[in-house]
This record gives structure tokens, C-alpha cells and sequence, in this order.
């Protein structure tokens, strides 16, 4: 597969996730902030923005309300982190592997994009888009397991997507740990794993037990572990042609990366991985991050083209 | 039994017609001699007859609300071009244009014969230069052509094809005659849109389709495939075609993806190759693979910075090389422009005699060279009733009508002709042929022109029985390029009950190709105002 095309695959993986789970975040938070009375609509505005990495600056002068946040976060195509600027480019990236994306595939991912430059968008009512968009990509994804092969450039899709679900549910921990009791109850909500919590849990809801489940559950697909298992492997596959690593350690630096901090979060006591959250939370960004990095190094980095330089002074 | 007849009757009475009743006034207003393809006057052609009765059987409203599904279904598929960075959905017209198993024939063994022409001028003036010598064409008309490449000079194809895609410009002129208006021999777009437009205008009016006997346009990639194949380097048993692309911001990014998928080929841009000792590869997730062919979708100037433009980003340092070392194809082939210029298009009469020994099946548009010091005298005197052509010139850049011209045009022009004629073509203004195209509400009559497409594998040119119709949306319009507002038809071309009849060429009256250079300005018939687009 053409080192492009693979790293188009990896962002739309990437970007799909990461609209889907910035609808969940919002959806959630939003909710709160109308239904309880006794929340600082602008300490929690601020906590979220603060967990997508968005600095006060960009938030403007003062503190931000609900409706910023949602300009931020949702609407406005120009900043960054919006729901809008992702689809949009996941859209861009699937332009670009369009020949190697099943049709069904390609048009699931342009028809979604077509609702934001048409208005559609941002004619529906918070909690309506927030749906919209997990169930766009609900079906996007469904579509890719339906229809695609399961070949090099279905697991850099998948890989892409378990890096992103990795890194949004830390940052929904970090969150979490930072504000008041019931914060955690809407981490769960957000992951949509509230009622599976409950199940799992006997209905005893505590802090551990919620950082617990987000963090380490090996059945839930949100969980932090689950998702560090799927790009694990997703890395496996594709060095499955080489047989660099059948007697010792791992050549390849993404894998090593992501299977060193998934065995860090398992292996350790839960008590010292909640101890300072925040701190370990960051350091599991900043892994995905760092493996980010290294996948581009070893799969796209070929990509990177040599220019003709013609004319040498 | 009695009702039956009499619904045929009001059936072809053209006041009784809600959809096409109001048609042949249009055609009065709007026309001005132009050929219509589907009215006669007042007289329906019969091969417009079974579209015009099953249309009629729509109910009322129902043409619009088809007509509002097409276009959204046309965005949700993601079938656009760019104008200037802007993505757009390509206009198609729920109408398509018919033409008849009989016309077709002709079509198609004219295209054929003009593909096989084409091949012949390139490999000789690439080679020795036979037809110089002969002198039905002179020399600098070849040199001074800014398409020609000496880069290109003693590469010899594989299997001898240069023209791997052609395709050929057509348009009807007033007494309905199809007329070459120009050759595209470099990278001819407008395929993809035959192939969705086929299938969006099946599901736009499934009951009139289904009545029509329609040959398929679905078998394009396969052939292309095929040609690609067959002209990969010598002793390559399983070649690797790619697809070059200038990226997703070219306007015909969408062509190059289809044509990428249906092959079922790498679509690469040209910082995925790279030149190593004379051959050409691909970064792939697992290094470097080879590549054979090359179905480039980049100009010649663009292609490899050693050789052409050094500042170019599209296309890869050392390709020109691994071509002539024979390690790569590249189609169609570095040069070719100067068979598709459009003075050497004034020649092609003379050239189909002289490799052929052939009359030219489809007719040139009439056309005088400025470079000639009698034509340029005529046309000097009749600027403001003829169209001038820069002869470099594409999508309609530089193209001065004299009718629409103001006088301080005219000598602008006049100045830069009598500056430089080598530059400059005369056609006489002619109307497009037209059909009837959905337009506010109602069918009037829209210029169009065809563009056929001709594959040439090395054995056979094949042509895809339909191609691009064209078709100037504005009333009166005769410039049909998508970039000044031109849409698209979908083109049935019927198939018949038995073998197409055979178009079998002339022999020429002489072989001796130098006293013929004028014969083509003594043909019958019209030019056309009708400009050349992009290609």
C-alpha cells in the first residue's frame, strides 16, 4: 500500500473517533451544566476546554459560557478542535485514499461532511447534532466493518481509531479526577458505559471503580486498555511480514511505545495508578502522541518526497 | 382498439404535448439554422420518438422533483470539479442525447481512422521525419509548435503507441454533419463523467431507459487496463500500472480516483515516485516497488523537473530517463501535443491521405492558416464576421468571435496577428448542433458538442460507444467548457437489431500528398465558433 494512502487511512481512523467522542464530551457537559443548579457553568466550561488542550486564549476575554463552548467545540469551522473542522477533515483525508475507500465508505464520510457547509449542521439543536454525529460516525464505521478488506490499510483505520479512543478517554479521566464527585458519573455517561458500569459494578458507584472500569476493563471497548489491546495489535499485523521480533523485544517503536504503557497500567496496583491521575493521564497523551510520531516514522515517513532541485546557484 | 390509436395520435401532435409542445417555437427563436437533433421543424426524428412517448407518460411535477434528486444525488457521491479551489457538482441534464446505431458507425471508424493517423505523424516526426521530406507538412510547422519535445525525439514505445487515450472533438454543424473541431492527444478528461452520468440518469428515468436498447459505457476501465497493459516495457510478465495524478487539487482529481479505482490501480501523486538507476518506484508501507506503466494525468511540463519545468512539484526527476532506457511506459507519450495543435490540425486532411492513402471519413471544420500570407489577406478584410484562434491556446483563452468583438478589439487583434500568424487560426462563427435540455422549468433548445473516447491498445482503437456530451447551459451559448458554465448529457447510443453498418474509407484520389496541402479549404461546410477547453 502506498505510504500516503496508509497515512490517509490512519487520520480518517483518527479524526471519525475523535468528532464522535467530542460529541459525547459535549453532550454530557452541556446536559449538566442545564440540569444542575448548583454547577459553575463557567469553571466546568473551562474544565473541558482545558481538557481538548484549548487555552484561555482562544476562548477569549472573560469567562466562556455554554455557547462558546459549543462555538469551539462544535460549530466553528475555523477553530481546530471543532466537530466541524474534524469531519471536515476526515473528509479531506478520504478524498485523498478515495480510490482504495469502498464507494459505500467514501460517501458515508461525504455525505456527513455535507452537512456542515450546508447548514444542516448547525441548524440542529445541541443535543439532536450530538447524536447526529455519533450516529454519522456509528455508521461510518459500520460501513468500513461491513465493507472493507481486512487488509494493510483497514488495520492503519483501526489503528488511528484505537490511538484517538486511547487518548480522548484520558483525557475524560483526567477531567474526571479534576472536578467533584459526580463528575465521574458523567465521564461514564460520556463513554456511553454508565449502565455497563453499573452492571459490572453492582450498582456500588465509586470513584475507584469508575477510574477503574475507563482505565483498565479488558471487555469495554472504550477503555483504556481495550483500546491500547486493539492498537497493539493493529501494529502487530502490519509488521507481521517481517520476523524482526519472533526472538526478542520489538523493532518496531510504535508497538513498543503502546504495549509499554498498557502494561504499566495493568501491571501496576490500581492504587498507584490513581494516586495522581492527572499526571499519569497526561503521560498516557503524551505516549499516544510519541506513538503517533513513530508510525508515521515507519510506515509514512516514505511519503516524505525528495525534491529536484534544478537550478544551484 | 380506437382508444389506443387515438392516444398515438395526440401522442404526436406536438400542441397536445405538455413537455415538448412549446419546443419547436423555442427552436424558432433560438436557433437560427443551427442542426436540432431531435426536431426536424416541426417533425419529431424518429430517433427521438420512443424518449419523447415515454417522457410524456411522466406525470405532471414529476420531471422536477427528478430533476432535484439528480443533483443530490450527484454532491452525495462526491462527483465534482474545481474552479478555483471551489468544489462544484457537475451539472448533468436529466435529458440525454440519442444517437442512431447508423450515425455512430461513422462516428466510431472516423475516430478510429483519425487515431490512426494520429500514430503515424508522431512516430515519424519523433523518428526520421518522413512526411517533411514528402513535404505534405512543413517542417517548422512541427519545431515551432511549443508541444513539441525533442526530449521525446527517438524514445520508441513498446508496442508502438503514443496515443494510448485520445480524445476526439466533435460537433454537427447545419445540415447535421459530424466535423472534427480539434484532437486532444495528451490527457483527455471527461471519461469519469460518462460513466456516473450513465448511471445517475438510469436511476433519474429508469421507464425511459429501459425502453431504449443502449450500448454500455460500463466496459472503459477494463479496456484502458488492457492498453495499459499491453504496452508495459518488454519482458515485464505482471506489470504495475499507476495512475498520475497533480493531486486533489486538480479540477479533475475526481477522473483520476475513478479511473484509479475501477482499474483497480495505485492512484499516485509525484512525490510517491522516485527514480532509482533508470527505473521507476513507489513508496509503498513496505519500501520501494516497481513501476511499469504510467497513465499519467500531468502536462509534459510538469512531468520530470530534470528534463522540463525545473520548479515543478508534480511530477518526478529522472522519468524521462527511465523511459528512454525502456524500464517505463508513459501514457500517452512526452510530445504528443504536437499532433493535437491546432495547426497541425489544419493539415490532418492531407495527413490521413499521405499514411493512409485514405479519404478523411469525419470532415475537418473549415479553417485558414494566418501563416499563409493569401488566407491571412482574406481573413484581414473579414475579421469582424470570423473566429480567431490562438493556436497554443486551451479552455477558450485568447479565442476572439468578430461578431461580439468591438472595433478596438479588432485592431488589437489585427496587430497581434500581423505580429505573429504563426499563432493564429480563422474559423467561420457556425452554430452548434442542439438539443433539448431541461432549463427553468422547460425544455429549450442548448448547443452541444461530443466528445468521443478512443482507446488504442496497440491491435485495435477502440472507441467508447457514447462519450462526453457538452452542453452550453446559457440561451444561445456556444461555449460549452464546464469552467465558463457548461453542464453535461448522458449519450445513448443505440444499439441495432444487426451488425452496424460498415463505414469503409475512400482511397484517396492521389498519393502524391504535396499538391493536396489546399484541398481541405475547399471543403463544403461550416466552421464553428465553438471554443476548445481544457483538455
Amino acid at each position: 500500500m502506498l505510504s500516503r494512502i496508509a497515512e490517509s487511512m490512519f487520520w480518517i481512523g483518527r479524526y471519525v473517533e475523535r468528532a464522535e467522542d467530542i460529541a459525547r464530551i459535549l453532550d454530557v457537559q452541556t446536559q449538566l451544566i442545564l440540569e444542575d443548579p448548583a454547577i459553575d457553568e463557567a469553571a466546568t466550561v473551562a474544565g473541558v476546554l482545558s481538557v481538548m488542550g484549548i487555552e484561555d486564549e482562544a476562548a477569549g476575554d472573560g469567562p466562556a459560557d455554554r455557547a462558546q463552548l459549543l462555538e469551539l467545540l462544535a460549530y466553528d469551522r475555523s477553530s481546530p478542535e471543532s466537530i466541524a473542522a474534524t469531519l471536515g477533515a476526515a473528509r479531506e483525508s478520504a478524498r485523498r485514499a478515495r480510490e482504495t475507500l469502498s464507494t459505500a465508505m467514501w460517501e458515508a464520510v461525504n455525505t456527513t461532511w455535507r452537512a456542515i457547509p450546508s447548514g444542516q449542521f448547525r441548524s440542529m439543536r445541541p443535543p439532536t447534532a450530538f447524536r447526529w454525529v455519533r450516529d454519522r460516525a456509528a455508521q461510518i464505521n459500520g460501513i468500513a466493518d461491513a465493507t472493507m478488506t481486512r487488509d494493510e490499510g483497514w488495520q492503519f483505520l483501526v489503528l488511528g481509531r484505537s490511538i484517538e479512543r486511547a487518548d480522548m478517554t484520558a483525557r475524560l479521566v483526567a477531567a474526571a479526577s479534576l472536578a467533584s464527585g459526580a463528575a465521574w458519573g458523567t465521564s461514564l455517561q460520556a463513554c456511553g458505559a454508565y449502565e455497563a458500569f453499573l452492571r459490572t459494578y453492582k450498582g456500588l458507584e465509586t470513584e475507584r471503580g469508575a477510574a477503574e472500569f475507563l482505565l483498565l476493563d479488558r471487555l469495554f471497548p472504550r477503555s483504556v486498555v481495550f483500546s491500547l489491546n486493539r492498537a497493539e495489535q493493529c501494529l502487530t499485523n502490519l509488521e507481521a511480514g517481517s520476523r524482526a521480533d519472533a526472538r526478542a523485544g520489538f523493532t518496531n517503536e510504535a508497538l513498543r511505545l503502546v504495549g509499554r504503557m498498557r502494561a504499566e497500567l495493568e501491571y501496576r496496583s490500581l492504587s498507584d495508578v490513581v494516586a495522581d491521575l492527572p499526571v499519569e493521564m497526561e503521560r498516557l497523551q503524551r505516549t499516544c502522541a510519541l506513538a503517533t510520531d513513530a508510525v508515521s516514522r515507519r510506515f509514512f515517513a516514505e511519503g516524505q518526497a525528495t525534491a529536484w532541485r534544478g537550478d544551484v546557484a | 382498439m380506437s382508444g389506443l390509436e387515438s392516444d398515438t395520435e395526440t401522442g404526436s401532435e406536438p400542441g397536445a404535448d405538455p413537455m415538448f409542445g412549446g419546443y419547436p417555437a423555442e427552436m424558432d427563436r433560438l436557433n437560427h439554422g443551427a442542426f436540432d437533433e431531435m426536431y426536424d421543424g416541426q417533425d419529431l426524428r424518429s430517433s427521438y420518438s420512443d424518449l419523447r412517448t415515454s417522457l410524456a407518460d411522466l406525470a405532471h411535477g414529476e420531471l422536477e422533483t427528478r430533476v432535484e434528486a439528480l443533483a443530490s444525488s450527484y454532491l452525495d457521491q462526491g462527483v465534482t470539479f474545481d474552479i478555483g479551489g471551489e468544489e462544484r457538482a457537475f451539472p448533468l441534464d436529466i435529458l440525454p442525447r440519442v444517437i442512431e446505431m447508423e450515425q455512430w458507425a461513422r462516428v466510431e471508424a472516423g475516430v478510429q481512422q483519425r487515431v490512426r493517423v494520429l500514430e503515424a505523424f508522431l512516430a515519424d516526426i519523433y523518428d526520421a521525419g518522413q512526411v517533411f521530406d514528402d513535404g505534405v507538412i512543413p517542417r517548422s510547422v512541427v519545431t515551432t509548435s511549443s508541444h513539441f519535445h525533442r526530449q521525446s525525439a527517438g524514445i520508441k514505445p513498446p508496442n508502438g503507441v503514443r496515443v494510448h487515450v485520445s480524445g476526439i472533438d466533435l460537433i454537427r454543424d447545419n445540415d447535421g454533419e459530424f466535423r472534427v473541431l480539434e484532437d486532444n492527444v495528451r490527457v483527455p478528461s471527461g471519461v469519469s463523467y460518462v460513466m456516473t452520468n450513465r448511471r445517475a440518469i438510469a436511476a433519474a428515468i429508469p421507464e425511459t431507459f429501459a425502453g431504449h436498447r443502449i450500448r454500455p459505457v460500463a466496459g472503459y476501465p477494463q479496456k484502458l487496463l488492457t492498453a495499459l497493459r499491453a504496452a508495459a516495457p518488454a519482458g515485464v510478465v505482471d506489470p504495475t500500472v499507476v495512475v498520475l495524478t497533480p493531486g486533489v487539487f486538480n479540477g479533475a482529481y475526481f477522473e483520476h480516483a475513478l479511473l484509479a479505482r475501477t482499474m483497480g490501480v495505485e492512484l499516485v501523486e509525484g512525490r510517491d515516485l522516485e527514480c532509482r538507476r533508470g527505473r521507476v518506484m513507489m513508496r509503498t508501507t513496505q519500501g520501494l516497488e516497481p513501476v511499469h506503466v504510467i497513465y499519467r494525468r500531468v502536462d509534459d511540463e510538469f512531468l520530470d523537473p530534470l528534463h522540463f519545468r525545473s520548479d515543478s512539484v508534480l511530477g518526478c526527476s529522472g522519468l524521462m530517463n527511465a523511459a528512454r532506457a525502456g524500464n517505463v511506459t508513459i501514457a500517452n507519450a512526452v510530445g504528443n501535443g504536437v499532433a493535437d495543435d491546432k495547426l497541425t490540425y489544419t493539415y490532418m486532411p492531407d495527413l490521413v491521405r499521405y499514411y493512409l492513402g485514405e479519404e478523411p471519413i469525419l470532415r475537418n471544420v473549415d479553417t485558414w492558416r494566418m501563416g499563409d500570407a493569401d488566407a491571412r489577406e482574406e481573413v484581414m478584410d473579414r475579421l469582424d464576421e470570423l473566429v480567431l484562434k490562438p493556436v497554443d491556446g486551451s479552455g477558450g483563452k485568447g479565442i476572439v468571435i468578430g461578431p461580439k468583438a468591438t472595433s478596438a478589439e479588432l485592431d488589437e487583434l489585427r496587430g497581434k496577428v500581423l505580429a505573429d500568424p504563426r499563432s493564429w487560426i480563422a474559423q467561420p462563427v457556425v452554430q452548434l448542433s442542439t438539443v433539448p435540455t431541461y432549463v427553468g422549468g422547460a425544455l429549450s433548445p442548448r448547443h452541444v458538442d461530443l466528445r468521443p473516447f478512443a482507446v488504442n491498445d496497440g491491435n485495435r482503437v477502440w472507441v467508447l460507444p457514447g462519450g462526453l456530451t457538452r452542453v452550453a447551459l446559457g440561451e444561445g451559448e456556444l461555449i460549452v467548457n464546464s469552467s465558463r458554465g457548461g453542464g453535461s448529457k448522458d449519450t445513448w447510443v443505440l444499439a441495432g437489431h444487426g451488425h452496424p453498418p460498415k463505414v469503409v474509407a475512400k482511397p484517396a484520389a492521389s498519393r502524391a500528398p504535396a499538391q493536396q496541402q489546399d484541398q481541405q479549404q475547399d471543403q463544403q461546410g461550416q466552421g464553428s465558433s465553438h471554443q476548445q477547453q481544457e483538455q
